[in-house]
């Protein structure tokens, strides 16, 4: 028997923060790909610590909902499930692409496959295009528009930008849109100025967040001049200094999700047999271009 | 007992006599196996052997509830050593009383179990399926028809994320389930699901505490593991934790029995609870708050002067009950003979706050 463990920070104050785990969970389970699909939780339960014990597979599958590589992908994560022999050179990573190490858990006598996040997989420069397809209504948007990726920054973890310029990197090199920007919370280049930073009157703006809540649901639309109060909405798109702002929520809702959680599995070696094909006429995907 | 309980499934007898070609079955009374001249079939009060298979099976049938009873266990259920299965034994103390016993309370209106706020129940189904049906306590008495009727474990999830007055409930073990709802007609399995739904690892925990392998980690493990922004719930002092577990832990607060303790051999004195599962160790809602208290209780304690009335500290005492109990929702709008009435509240601050917020005009001194 082979079990997935999807595994979210959660939150003690906003509802929504699970939401996007429990659909992307129930898509999965849907599948059939595992035989067992379980949720867990930093801050909601059940908690890390109690995640694996609640699965009766011998084999696990871990993967992480998180975006980057990082302070609870290296450090929280595989201490909170007691991986003990874990150590971060075993995904022999440079910030970006992690994809898996075997362990095991003694306290529930399992070998565990901890996968990378779901944020730095390839497949989520797909994610992040059909996102401003989503939010522009339009199939083929690209020409005469800008797109943003929008993270955190390094606060307390450097890999955190490298995965926001890593996507938006990838997206440019596809040549879909006119102007392709990193653009970050709590550093330069900040996400308030975003107006500055583009030519194209258009501008599409996806946060790379795994769910809405404080950050992408009023924070960034005050800052970049959306809204002057969150709380009375905003227009899709906004006119901002001469500009249209195409703002999208986060990118961890995108359906689409399922197919990379899916996918960081597969790549760890989970017999998911046709799940992926049938995961992806869920959510309306496309095979990832990355691989 | 209804005919159709009693019944027996072609499959079912035929999962017997393959499991019969594999060795001798031995199972809550029932006992089948092949010998040289034909099979024994042995119930308590019956034994029958040199049996053809036709008339084993007509043996089977006339004494349906032990082999529907084993199949139910060991092709349905199986899991042998897991929680789920254990769950399942003990909700309709399968370790204690006969099949027959069982089936008959099972038919006749369900064995019940309290887990939390959730009341199990199993019945039997056809063929000797049990069939486990979910509701809150306080629906115990009412008629199935009253109440709203749910079929997936998922709806469970979304049911139990808000409390009554729609305020999302970040401890699943708060006793704050909202009621008047039920799920009927459950497979073990989707009871399974539903109960990790609303009391994630509560099965699991439980069944440790049972085979003895509960792993308890105990208040100063748990905080010296903490880095980043929790790292410093290390520093909160010995008897600020017994006022944590008092805030979060107790039944009124939270329905897991708390077993850690602030050492192994240094323990707490607020009561752990009654509950039926265990709480293994501190979850990270108290972590969380912990890390709030351990700043607080870093400043250093000033003498302040206040002028109040009698009735009037009384009254800060009162408001200061009704919020940590939750009372506040229920205090009468006219009632002012309550500390915690609104009016009453208002008017203290009218008379006793400066334009700044501050008690009697004191100023909070850094
Ligand atoms: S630590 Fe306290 S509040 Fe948290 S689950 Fe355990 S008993 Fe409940």
């Amino acid at each position: 028997m082979q079990a997935l463990v999807i595994v979210a920070h959660g939150s003690h104050l906003n509802p929504a923060s699970s939401t996007p785990t429990y659909a992307h969970a129930d898509t999965i389970r849907e599948s059939g790909a595992f035989d067992e699909v379980r949720e867990a939780f930093w801050k909601e339960e059940p908690s890390f610590r109690d995640a694996l014990r609640t699965v009766e597979s011998e084999e696990v599958f871990v993967v992480p909902l998180f975006i980057s590589e990082g302070y609870f992908t290296e450090e929280v994560i595989p201490r909170e499930l007691r991986l003990d022999e874990w150590d971060p050179d075993l995904w022999e990573s440079d910030g970006t692409s992690a994809s898996q190490a075997t362990l095991y858990a003694e306290d529930v006598d399992k070998t565990i496959h901890y996968c990378g996040p779901v944020g730095t997989h390839d497949a989520m420069s797909d994610v992040i295009v059909k996102r401003a397809e989503s939010v522009t209504e339009d199939p083929d948007v690209g020409e005469g528009f800008g797109l943003s990726v929008v993270g955190h920054g390094t606060e307390r973890n450097e890999n955190s930008a490298k995965a926001i310029e890593y996507h938006a990197d990838r997206i440019r090199d596809m040549g879909r849109f006119d102007e392709v920007k990193a653009l970050y919370m709590d550093e330069e280049p900040e996400v308030d100025d975003v107006t500055d930073y583009f030519e194209s009157e258009d501008v599409v703006v996806v946060p790379l967040f795994v769910a809405d809540g404080y950050h992408t649901q009023e924070d960034i639309p005050e800052d970049m001049g959306l809204t002057d109060d969150y709380r009375t909405g905003w227009d899709t798109p906004a006119a901002v200094d001469g500009h249209r702002i195409w703002y999208a929520g986060a990118v961890g809702t995108e359906d689409f999700m399922a197919d990379v959680i899916l996918e960081r599995a597969a790549e760890a070696g989970a017999d998911i047999r046709d799940a992926l094909e049938k995961v992806r006429e869920a959510t309306g995907g496309v095979p990832a271009s990355g691989d | 007992m209804p005919a159709t309980d009693a019944d027996l499934a072609p499959d079912q007898f035929e999962d017997l006599v393959d499991a019969v070609t594999g060795g001798p079955v031995e199972f809550d009374g029932l006992v089948v196996q092949y010998e040289d001249d034909g099979y024994v079939f042995e119930v308590p009060d019956l034994h029958r052997e040199h049996l053809s298979v036709e008339e084993l099976e007509r043996v089977a049938a006339a004494n349906a509830e032990w082999v529907s009873n084993w199949h139910f266990w060991n092709v349905v259920v199986g899991g042998e050593g897991t929680a789920r299965r254990a769950f399942l034994r003990w909700l309709e103390a399968a370790d204690e009383h006969s099949v027959r016993g069982r089936y008959d309370a099972m038919a006749d209106g369900g064995i019940h179990h309290e887990w939390g706020e959730l009341l199990v129940t199993v019945e039997l189904g056809e063929v000797g399926y049990r069939r486990y049906e979910l509701r809150h306590v306080d629906d115990a008495d009412a008629g199935r028809g009253t109440l709203t009727a749910h079929t997936e474990p998922r709806n469970l999830r979304d049911l139990s994320k808000y409390d009554d007055s729609g305020r999302y409930r970040p401890l699943k073990t708060a006793p704050s389930l909202v009621d008047g709802w039920v799920l009927s007609d459950l497979t073990s399995g989707e009871l399974k699901e539903a109960l990790g739904f609303v009391y994630p690892a509560t099965v699991e925990n439980w069944h440790r505490e049972q085979e003895g392998t509960l792993d308890v980690t105990h208040w100063r493990e748990t905080a010296e593991r903490q880095t980043g922004i929790y790292g410093v719930v290390e520093e909160l002092p010995r008897e600020a934790v017994e006022w944590v577990t008092e805030a979060a832990c107790v039944d009124s607060q939270c329905l897991k029995r708390r077993e850690w303790q602030y050492d192994e051999d240094d323990h707490l004195e607020t009561p752990g609870g009654d509950g039926p599962f265990p709480c293994r160790e501190p979850c990270s809602l108290v972590v969380a708050a912990a890390r709030k208290w351990t700043k607080l209780e870093e400043e250093d304690e000033h003498t302040y002067e206040f002028d109040l009335t009698p009735s009037e500290k009384e009254q800060l005492e009162a408001i200061v009950d009704a919020v940590a109990d939750g009372r506040t929702e229920g205090i009468r709008e006219a009632d002012v003979y309550e500390g915690a009435n609104r009016y009453r509240a208002r008017y203290l601050r009218a008379k006793r706050f400066d334009d700044d917020g501050n008690l009697c005009g004191v100023p909070t001194e850094e």
